[in-house]
């Protein structure tokens, strides 16, 4: 609630990161990070376990504060951007036993707009329920969300993100178990919010899938090693410089 | 009935009755909201904590003015709070062993207070001793009007953040991102326990209380899935074991009110699990039964079924016994089912004595659409 707001910096960019440094204690998570991502364009980001994807998400979103470094989106710092922002999280990261229904959980992706005191209404499930048709769960409206399957699950968070009509979209491993038809579903969808000028980064854990899914590519481990265009970044010596010996088995001229 | 008419004519049960009752909805409210936070054990830590406050604020007061008592009640189970975390945050115990630490050096210390205050004489007449496990014979009319009023404005604060708070209890990082001040909005929920707490000391005492706060959440989750019923069946479970508590120890000359709350609550606890539908210890087994009958039925239809194709009879008589060792068990319960269902029959099959089924028309189109929902499948 800043009375002026900040200054623009790099407008042109959804996303721009400089350096970027993040620690838990003593050690440093995420080290020196230089993010530029073009509006309009599906990003992943990849690297091995540790490497500090989920903290990136959750510093862009001011989840944790960096020791170093400034993000900004559309050029303006987070809080002032953040009705233009969606975040789905991890799956596991909440307990499905809570006494809540699929229909309830895409309400909330409108709380943020309703402010403080303000009940949702009609518009506001109205608007849920064509977001939880967006994801082919509208049959599932009244389900208490532990007995749905985990794809289902994922689906909800999505509809939840639909729901708020951002800009852009920031998903926490959004295709980790789930079966085939949600991943087409979610690969799906995210392509359409693409065509329809949307920015989206995914934190992504299958190389496999990088090139068939994504336009753009961030490859982090600790720190940057390569960013750009996926045709141009998907090289042998980026992804054996992000994963060291572990990727011997991927060929990326063949998967490409 | 007539006799508890005339019960809750009297003044004093009145009170406690009330009180009790109140006491009991916001613990339910305000527990349901501990529990889906897994933060049951922290109303424990308070309650035990508040004791040794309980007495530093009889001395102060040098009489037991109740404002006194719950002010001295609220510090030390503040400090109790603050240890915990700090525990946690700069050692290497992990919350349960804090928490466990916390709670009986807090409660160690107010028990040594409380014997040496019993030993003067003092503490005797005040009834310090019946805050261990409540004594709400001796609530004033002037109690009810703080209890009632700090138990009522724990519930209007709940309503008034009604979706923050589910938000937060349900997705703290989604909360956070969505720009919440979720901090703010844990260390409220936070304090709303220790408010409960607070308030049910006298009625219930330091030992009990925390089962006031759970029970009627943990009861009232079996029976819904939404978060809203929920609240309200808590808050309605809490004010009836509240009630009962009241009016019982009431009555009893003597007896201990948070006891009778407790238990009354439990009961409540006990019956839901065993017997919400669809999560009920009860619901679940008859449900686990009916699925293990359809199952053994559908086996001993697809038997006969393959046996009569592969006799290129519809109606091939097979010997029970044949269908036993295909079953590995008896299928004589699962044949009753089916032939009441008019799936199969009873036949003789000379010259052999035993008996022999053969399935039905109706039989024979069951076990095909059987067999189509398994093709489906693969």
């Amino acid at each position: 609630m800043s009375a002026t707001p900040a200054a623009l910096h790099e407008p042109g960019l959804a996303l721009h990161v400089e350096d970027l440094t993040v620690a838990y204690r003593d050690l440093p998570a995420l080290w020196d990070i230089d993010l530029d991502l073009p509006p309009g364009v599906m990003a992943a980001i990849v690297g091995p376990n540790g490497a500090g994807k989920s903290t990136l998400v959750k510093a862009v979103l001011g989840l944790v504060r960096p020791v170093a470094g400034h993000v900004r989106l559309f050029g303006r710092p987070y809080a002032d951007v953040r009705r233009r922002i969606a975040y789905v999280p991890q799956r596991a990261s909440v307990d499905w036993d809570f006494p809540t229904t699929a229909l309830d959980v895409v309400t909330m992706g409108t709380y943020a707009r309703l402010g403080w005191f303000r009940r949702p209404g009609r518009a506001e499930r109205s608007a849920a329920r064509a977001a939880l048709a967006e994801v082919g769960m509208q049959d599932y409206a009244d389900r208490q969300i532990g007995r749905l399957s985990g794809g289902q699950q994922q689906r909800v968070f999505l509809a939840r993100a639909l729901v708020q009509g951002a800009d852009l979209f920031l998903l926490d491993e959004p295709m980790a178990g789930v079966d085939a038809p949600t991943e087409r579903i979610i690969v799906e969808l995210l392509h359409g919010l693409r065509a329809a000028g949307r920015t989206v980064i995914v934190v992504h854990h299958d190389l496999q899938t990088v090139t068939r899914y994504f336009d753009w590519l961030v490859l982090l481990n600790r720190r940057v090693v390569a960013q750009g265009p996926v045709a141009a970044t998907y090289t042998a010596a980026n992804l054996r410089a992000t994963y060291g010996g572990q990727v011997a088995l991927i060929d990326p001229g063949e998967a490409a | 009935m007539s006799g508890l008419a005339a019960l809750l004519a009297d003044h004093t049960v009145r009170t406690v009755a009330g009180g009790a009752a109140i006491l009991g909805a916001a613990a339910g409210v305000v527990g349901s909201f501990a529990l889906l936070r897994r933060q049951s054990l922290f109303g424990d830590v308070l309650a035990h904590a508040a004791l040794p406050g309980l007495c530093l604020g009889f001395i102060a007061a040098g009489a037991r003015e109740l404002p006194a008592l719950m002010a001295g009640a609220a510090v030390t189970g503040a400090a109790a709070a603050l240890a915990v975390l700090a525990l946690v945050r700069f050692t290497r115990l992990k919350a349960d062993a804090a928490q466990g630490i916390v709670l009986s050096t807090f409660f160690a210390a107010g028990i040594v207070l409380l014997t040496f205050l019993q030993t003067r004489g003092a503490a005797g007449q005040a009834g310090l001793a019946a805050f261990l496990f409540g004594q709400a014979a001796g609530m004033l009319r002037s109690d009810l009007w703080l209890t009632g009023g700090l138990a009522l404005a724990a519930v209007g604060l709940i309503l008034a953040f009604w979706k923050e708070a589910k938000l937060v209890a349900f997705d703290p990082t989604y909360a956070a991102a969505a720009g919440l001040p979720v901090a703010a909005i844990e260390i409220g929920l936070t304090l709303l326990v220790a408010v409960a707490v607070l308030v049910g000391l006298q009625l219930v005492g330091v030992v009990l209380i925390t089962a006031l706060i759970v029970a009627p959440a943990a009861a009232a989750r079996q029976w819904t899935d939404r978060l809203g019923p929920m609240v309200a069946l808590a808050a309605l479970i809490g004010a009836a074991a509240g009630l009962t508590g009241g009016v019982v120890s009431a009555t009893a000359r003597g007896l201990a009110t948070g006891p009778v709350i407790v238990l009354a609550a439990s009961a409540a606890v006990a019956l839901s699990l065993l017997a919400a539908p669809r999560r009920g210890l009860l619901w679940q087994g008859v449900a686990a039964r009916q699925a293990r009958r359809r199952l053994a039925g559908e086996r001993v239809l697809a038997t006969l079924d393959a046996l009569a194709r592969a006799h290129g009879d519809p109606a091939w008589p097979a010997e029970q016994g044949m269908l036993d060792a295909a079953h590995g068990a008896p299928a004589a319960g699962a044949l009753g089912r089916l032939r009441a269902q008019g799936l199969v029959r009873p036949v003789a099959h000379p010259p052999e004595a035993t008996p022999h089924w053969q399935l039905t028309a109706e039989g024979s189109a069951a076990a095909g659409r059987l067999r189509d929902a398994r093709d489906d499948r693969r």
